[in-house]
C-alpha cells in the first residue's frame, strides 16, 4: 500500500482514497472528471500523467483553464476511441450510475486501463433500505439529493449488485473499500454483506482476469 | 458588374491608387524582418517541383531567451499575415490577433518570443504568385506552382531552422492557421512542446472546396484577371476578387450573427429604391468588406492559398486513418471549436481529438460557446482567450519558463 495521502477534509473522501490506491508517476484517464478536483490531486501527490474526460462544457473549460488535458466527451460514447491498454488506471469516480451502459463502460475500462478504479454510492446502505421499507418511495439522501424523475443517476446498484457486474467483465477485485460519509473506511475484514449494509459508497480497484 | 463603393463617412486613408502601389511594395519589400534563401538551396514541393530563390517574410515579438525554448509559432489564416500584433503597414489597423498576442495578452510577449511568417503564397513578402520569377524576371502569375498547407509549413521550418530554435514552446493558428498547426505536429513532432488548432479541420470538406471554388471562379471570370497576368498591365481583377471576398464573409459568420447585425435593415435610406443600390445594411457591409480587402490582397495569391486548403486531407494522406497522422506525437495539444462555427463546425474538431485519443495522445478539447459563427476565433471571446491562458502557463509553468518580464 503507498503511503496514505492525507486527508484535509478539501479532498472528496472517495479521491483520497482512490489517491491512495495509484502508484506515483503513473499515466491515468479520469472519466467524468468534473472539475478536475481528482487529476490536481493525483498530479501535486503522485505526479501522475493524468487526462480527463468530461461531459460539462463550463467544467471541461475550467480544467484546461488550469492546465489540466481535459475534453468534453462522454463516457457511453468517446470511450471507444482509446487504445488497450493506453493508461496505467482508468478511473471512473462516482460516475458509473449516470451511464448508459455501465457494463459496456466497465468493459472499456478495464480495456484502456491495465488497472479501473470505480467509486459510485451504495444502494444497499441501510438508511437507503429503511427509507424504501418505511416510506414506499424513491429514497432520496445527502449522497442521491435528487428526486427520482430529474436525477442523472439511472443506474445505481449495491456492492453486491457491483461485484456480480465485476465477474460479468472478467475482471477481479485488487481492492475494495466501502466508508461513510466521514470518509471513515469500514474494516477491511468486514464482510461484503456488512459492507453492502453500512457503506455510503465504496471504491474498488479492478484488472482483467488472466485468462 | 456592380461598382463597390465603400460606406459613406468612412475614413479611407489613402487613395485606392496608393494602396495598390504599396500592396506591390509590400509583395518584394516587406515592412517586417526577411529571409531568402538562394535558388540553390530550393524548397522541394509536394508536387514535386522545387521553388527557390524563398523569401519568407516574418514578425518576431518579445524576446527569445537564451536556451531559445520560449519561441511560439503563430500560423496565419486564408487572409491574413504576419503582422499579428502591430499595425498594418497598408491598412492602417491593429494587428489581426491582437485580442489573443500581445504584452499581458494570453500569448503574452513579455513572456514568450512570438514568431509570426507570412505563408507561402502570400502576397505580403513570402514567395508567392506575385513574386518574381526568377526564369522570367517577371511576376510569377499562374506559373507559380500549386503549394500545399505541408509545403507551407516545411517553409516555416526553413524559417525556424534559420532562428536557432530546435523546439517551438507552442504553434498556434486558426482555421488555415490551424491546419498549419496540425502540419507542424505530424511532419516535425519532436520539434513541437504544445500546439493550439482552433477552429479548425482535419480535412476540406466539400462544402468549404465548393465555396472556394465560386471565390476561383469569381476572379477568374474578372477580365482584368487577364489569366493570371495583370501585374504588368498595371491592373487588379478587383471585382472578381471582391465578390470572392463577399461570398467567403458569409461563411464567417453564423446566420443568428449577420441577422442580429444587420437584419433587414436599410442603408442610409428610409425606403426601398427599386433598382440595384445596396439597399439593406448587409449589401453594404459586404460590398465594403470586398472593396477593402483587394487593396491588400493579390488575387493570384488568393487562388493559391485556398487551393491549397483544398488540398488538405491529413486523413486521406495517412493512408486513410487519421490516427496515423498523430502516431509517435509528444506534443500537448489544445482544440478550440466555437458552437456556431458551420465553416469547420465542431464535428470536425472532434475528428482531431478522436485520432489523437487513438494514440493515447496528451490532448485537450474546448468547445467555446459563441453566436459569432467562424470569425469569432479572431474576437474577443474571453473563455477562449482564458483557455488559451491557462493552457499555456501551465505548460509553461511545467517547462520551467520564466514568468512574464517587464516590456522592453
Amino acid at each position: 500500500m503507498e503511503k496514505a495521502v492525507p486527508f484535509t477534509g478539501q479532498q472528496r473522501a472517495d479521491h483520497v482514497l482512490i489517491a491512495e490506491m495509484v502508484k506515483p508517476g503513473s499515466r491515468v484517464l479520469d472519466v467524468g472528471c468534473g472539475d478536475g478536483a481528482l487529476l490536481k490531486l493525483l498530479a501535486e501527490e503522485k505526479g501522475v500523467d493524468g487526462r480527463g474526460v468530461e461531459l460539462s462544457r463550463e467544467k471541461v473549460n475550467l480544467c484546461v483553464q488550469s492546465g489540466l488535458a481535459v475534453i468534453q466527451g462522454d463516457a457511453d460514447q468517446d470511450l471507444a476511441d482509446y487504445p488497450d491498454q493506453a493508461f496505467d488506471y482508468a478511473i471512473l469516480s462516482l460516475t458509473i450510475q449516470a451511464t448508459r451502459d455501465p457494463k459496456t463502460v466497465l468493459a472499456n475500462l478495464l480495456r484502456i486501463g491495465r488497472h479501473a478504479i470505480v467509486s459510485f454510492p451504495n444502494f444497499g446502505h441501510w438508511r437507503i433500505r429503511t427509507q424504501l421499507l418505511f416510506t414506499g418511495r424513491m429514497p432520496m439522501t445527502p449522497n442521491l439529493p435528487e428526486p427520482w424523475f430529474s436525477t442523472a443517476d439511472a443506474h445505481l446498484c449495491t456492492i453486491k449488485d457491483f461485484v456480480d457486474l465485476v465477474a460479468l467483465v472478467d475482471a477481479e477485485v485488487e481492492e475494495a473499500v466501502a466508508f461513510n460519509s466521514q470518509g471513515r473506511r469500514l474494516p477491511i475484514k468486514t464482510s461484503i454483506a456488512l459492507q453492502n449494509l453500512l457503506g455510503e459508497k465504496a471504491v474498488f480497484k479492478l484488472k482483467r482476469r488472466v485468462a | 458588374m456592380a461598382t463597390f463603393s465603400a460606406e459613406p463617412g468612412r475614413d479611407d486613408g489613402p487613395s485606392a491608387q496608393s494602396k495598390s502601389g504599396q500592396r506591390l511594395f509590400e509583395v518584394h519589400s516587406p515592412s517586417s524582418s526577411l529571409i531568402v534563401f538562394p535558388e540553390d538551396a530550393p524548397l522541394r514541393l509536394e508536387s514535386g517541383q522545387l521553388l527557390g530563390p524563398l523569401s519568407i517574410a516574418y514578425q518576431t515579438y518579445g524576446t527569445l531567451n537564451a536556451d531559445k525554448s520560449n519561441a511560439i509559432l503563430i500560423c496565419h489564416a486564408l487572409t491574413g499575415d504576419q503582422h499579428v500584433a502591430n499595425v498594418h503597414p497598408i491598412t492602417g489597423k491593429p494587428g489581426w490577433w491582437e485580442t489573443l498576442v500581445g504584452p499581458g495578452k494570453p500569448v503574452d510577449t513579455n513572456r514568450f518570443f512570438v514568431i509570426c511568417p507570412n505563408i507561402l503564397g502570400g502576397c505580403m513578402g513570402s514567395t508567392g504568385p506575385a513574386s518574381l520569377n526568377p526564369k522570367t524576371g517577371k511576376p510569377y502569375g499562374v506559373e507559380f506552382p500549386v503549394i500545399t498547407i505541408g509545403d507551407m509549413v516545411d517553409a516555416q521550418v526553413l524559417l525556424i531552422d534559420h532562428l536557432g530554435i530546435d523546439v517551438l514552446f507552442s504553434v498556434i493558428g486558426g482555421s488555415m492557421g490551424g491546419m498549419q498547426v496540425l502540419e507542424w505536429v505530424t511532419r516535425q513532432k519532436h520539434r513541437v512542446a504544445t500546439a493550439i488548432p482552433i477552429a479548425t479541420a482535419p480535412w476540406h470538406s466539400a462544402q468549404n472546396i465548393a465555396f472556394h471554388e465560386v471565390g476561383r471562379q469569381a476572379v477568374m471570370a474578372d477580365p482584368d484577371w487577364r489569366s493570371g497576368n495583370y501585374y504588368e498591365a498595371g491592373v487588379v481583377p478587383k471585382n472578381g476578387l471582391a465578390v470572392a471576398r463577399m461570398a467567403a464573409h458569409i461563411t464567417y459568420l453564423s446566420e443568428k450573427a449577420l441577422q442580429g447585425k444587420f437584419g433587414r435593415n436599410l442603408q442610409d435610406r428610409t425606403a426601398r429604391s427599386f433598382s440595384f443600390d445596396a439597399d439593406f445594411k448587409i449589401e453594404s457591409y459586404l460590398r465594403h468588406q470586398g472593396s477593402t480587402f483587394v487593396d491588400r490582397f493579390d488575387a493570384n495569391s488568393y487562388l493559391y492559398i485556398t487551393r491549397a486548403m483544398d488540398y488538405f486531407d491529413l486523413e486521406g494522406a495517412h493512408g486513410g486513418k487519421l490516427a496515423n497522422a498523430f502516431a509517435g506525437t509528444t506534443a500537448e495539444i489544445c482544440v478550440v471549436s466555437f458552437t456556431s462555427d458551420w465553416l469547420y463546425p465542431t464535428r470536425d474538431s472532434k475528428a482531431i481529438v478522436k485520432a489523437l485519443n487513438a494514440v493515447a495522445a496528451n490532448v485537450s478539447f474546448v468547445e467555446i460557446e459563441s453566436d459569432k459563427g467562424h470569425d469569432a476565433f479572431l474576437l474577443d471571446e474571453p473563455e477562449f482567450h482564458a483557455t488559451a491562458r491557462g493552457f499555456l502557463s501551465a505548460a509553461a509553468a511545467k517547462r520551467g519558463l520564466a514568468q512574464a518580464s517587464e516590456a522592453r
